[in-house]
């Protein structure tokens, strides 16, 4: 039997099919048919963001928390150039989001028309691939294509641009393409493996480096087995954090420009350097030609550009990373590796992360520690960018992969909130704190109004020093203290914000008891703002310097 | 585009790449975008459909770099790109358009 159906109905029906139950997004007039056919749709809910770079990052929020690929929407012009942010901060932390914008009728593009812009242009450098649609027919298999795309190999944003008169278009349909699904990569070379488990077995001082792709790749428990049966210390990314839990025995947490001195300090004398789904940022290496000088590398990355970009690897292996390790666990001895082991315990004897005042719930990392005592890890932990979120990534006891999400490699201030709101839509049954700071929460402000309206379970932690504190810290270390721009003179009273806004808001300045104040907001369902003040004085630290080697790094 | 003067450009060594794409509006400006945004220079574009159409063939002209490995995985990985070869500079492709090219 056919029917006949506009682009627009198609478009609606193709993500029902794929799965897709709720999405975000803003309507406007070149997306109007699609909006028509989605208010139809019995099946997909449709979070109506206050900005379009919200929407973007509500999908961010749900993919990041899930692991599937979530959509956002937006209308032409300024809909889509709103969206450019969001799309650009999945593409640096390989994201499968597919965003789904309107454009002007085929006829108009290019004569400038109302709200025009080249959105398939813009958004070349900045997805994993884009489609300008032609005709309704096309739909059938750009829309799945786009899934595929976004999940498959090294996941990312996909852009599908829609001319109205494509959504307009009807035309009939006797059958349905199968939804577009990860598509697996060839196997892992079976030399290579067996190669890098000789090296692995041979190492004195091994170390493995795991990045976001193990999260990505569900590779998080085949990675610890591996860790466990080799004796091997671990290191993580910022992206990887929760990959193994922050306290188990192999664990030195995060590596690199704000990770603890003894983690930087073990790369500095490992023999081999197990690189997993990670890659080599400078963030995490420092001066490159300083970092882990002793080592042979072991590299396994899907994605093939990856090796060899900044580091020439011994063995590298272009391979599904949990497909690559569990066909290496096996050929993997058991190995105590005392010595090793003893001197990296030495190491996180002697230099720890220094974190003081965790006693007092009003101090930065007091403050992130009483947070965690009031959740499990079931909870999801969201940040924005600044001093915060590297104070959360330093202090805070991430224990499961897909915990913890937050930007590293676009670093876009304004991520957390709408991050947060997504991954609490995703994951209902959740509990979802975001950590901000004054400087970024404003970047997104407009969202607490959609968390209100969607009565979402998300505890907003934000941690006012009235600045912009990661710009402070870096002028009074790295600029003679000239410090500029970095003060607010004017800041906004935010808990009558959050109030105005329609959620619950708490003050622990002014609270009798913070810690009290603190465990009743985070207990009580549905969104809350928790104000804190925070010494604009405090650093991040330690630290490694812009340039510098990772083992010269300054602070306590 | 980085501006060198002709005698400089000689001087540099060269490299050809073949590079099968599916033909649509776009795809060029994929293949391109890799260099432009890496401030590599593109010293000469060639590109034309193959057989039905449905694929073309691009050929360009680049310096050889320490970059130009990572360039071509990159290009690899775009989905309108089906294959990629290098050759030689002076693979004949570009030398038999010179006369097409005197100032
Ligand atoms: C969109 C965007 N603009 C500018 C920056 C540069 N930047 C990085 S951290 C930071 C300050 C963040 O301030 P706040 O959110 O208050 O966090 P704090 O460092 O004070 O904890 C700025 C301006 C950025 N990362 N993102
Ligand atoms: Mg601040």
């Amino acid at each position: 039997m056919t029917e006949t159906l506009t682009g627009a109905q198609i478009a609606i029906r193709l993500l029902e099919r794929q799965g897709v139950r709720t999405l975000a997004g803003i309507p406007g007039g070149a997306i109007l048919p699609i909006y028509d056919a989605l208010g139809q749709s019995s099946i997909i809910h449709h979070v109506l963001a206050r900005h379009e770079q919200g929407a973007g990052f509500m999908a961010q929020g749900m993919a990041r928390a899930t692991g599937q690929a979530a959509v956002c929407m937006a209308s032409s012009g300024p809909g889509a150039t709103n969206l450019l942010t969001a799309i650009a901060d999945a593409k640096l932390d390989s994201i499968p989001v597919v965003a789904i914008t309107g454009q002007v009728p085929r006829a108009m593009i290019g004569t400038d028309a109302f709200q025009e812009v080249d959105t398939y242009g813009l958004s070349i450098p900045i997805t994993k691939h884009n489609f300008l649609v032609n005709s309704a027919e096309e739909l059938l298999e750009v829309i799945p294509r786009a899934f595929e795309i976004a999940l498959s190999g090294r996941p990312g944003p996909v852009l599908v641009d829609i001319p109205k008169d494509v959504q307009m278009q009807p035309i009939e349909i006797a059958d349905w393409p199968a939804p577009g699904v990860r598509q697996m990569p060839p196997p892992a070379d079976a030399l290579a493996i067996s190669e890098a488990a000789a090296m692995i077995n041979a190492a004195k001082r091994p170390i493995l480096y795991l990045g976001g792709g193990v999260v990505h790749a569900g590779a998080a428990t085949v990675a610890v087995d591996l860790a466990e049966k080799a004796n091997l210390p671990t290191v993580m990314t910022l992206m990887a954090l929760g990959a193994m839990p922050v306290d188990h025995r192999l664990s030195l947490g995060m590596l690199g420009m704000h990770g603890a001195r003894c983690t930087n300090l073990a790369l500095d004398e490992c023999d081999l350097l197990i690189a997993v789904g990670a890659r080599f940022d400078d963030r995490a290496t420092g001066k490159v030609a300083a970092f882990c000088p002793q080592a042979k590398i072991i590299h396994i990355d899907i994605d093939a550009a990856e090796l060899d970009k900044i580091k020439t690897a011994h063995v590298g292996i272009a391979a599904d990373v949990q497909e690559a390790l569990e066909r290496l666990l096996p050929l993997v001895s058991e190995n105590a590796r005392r010595e090793w082991n003893t001197r990296v315990d030495e190491l996180k004897r002697d230099f720890p992360q220094h974190m003081p005042d965790l006693d007092q719930p009003l101090s930065h990392f007091g403050l992130i520690r009483t947070v965690a005592v009031c959740l499990d890890d079931e909870a999801v932990i969201a940040t924005d960018v600044g001093q915060h979120q590297m104070w959360v990534a330093q202090g805070y006891p991430l224990r499961r992969p897909r915990q913890w999400l937050t930007s590293g490699g676009l670093g876009t201030m304004g991520f957390g909130v709408p991050a947060a709101i997504g991954a609490a839509l995703a994951e209902p049954q959740r509990t979802v704190v975001c950590f901000t700071g004054d400087g970024s929460i404003l970047m997104n402000i407009q969202e607490l109004v959609t968390a209100a309206e969607e009565n979402v379970n998300v505890k907003i932690v934000l941690m006012d020093n009235a600045s912009l504190g990661l710009v402070h810290q870096q002028q009074t270390l790295f600029y003679g203290e000239r410090l500029f721009a970095s003060q607010f003179k004017a800041t906004p009273d935010f808990v009558k914000v959050a109030q105005g806004f329609g959620i619950a808001a708490v003050d622990l300045d002014t609270a009798a008891n913070p810690c009290a104040a603190l465990m009743e907001a985070i207990a009580r369902p549905g969104p809350c703002l928790i104000h804190a003040s925070i010494d604009v004085q405090q650093k991040v630290f330690p630290m490694v310097p812009p340039g510098a080697a990772n083992r010269d790094m300054i602070g306590a | 585009m980085n501006a060198i003067n002709r005698n400089e450009q000689r001087a540099l060594a060269r490299a050809v790449l073949e590079i099968d794409v599916n033909n649509h509006p776009g795809v060029m400006s994929h293949v391109i975008g890799l260099f432009s945004r890496r401030t590599y220079n593109v010293e000469g574009i060639l590109c034309l459909p193959v057989g039905d159409g449905s694929c073309s063939r691009i050929w360009l002209l680049v310096n050889e770099d320490a970059r130009l490995p990572q360039m071509m995985k990159q290009a690899e990985k775009l989905e309108d790109v089906i294959a990629i070869r290098r050759h030689h500079a002076d693979h004949a492709v570009f030398s038999e358009l010179e006369d097409f090219f005197r100032p």
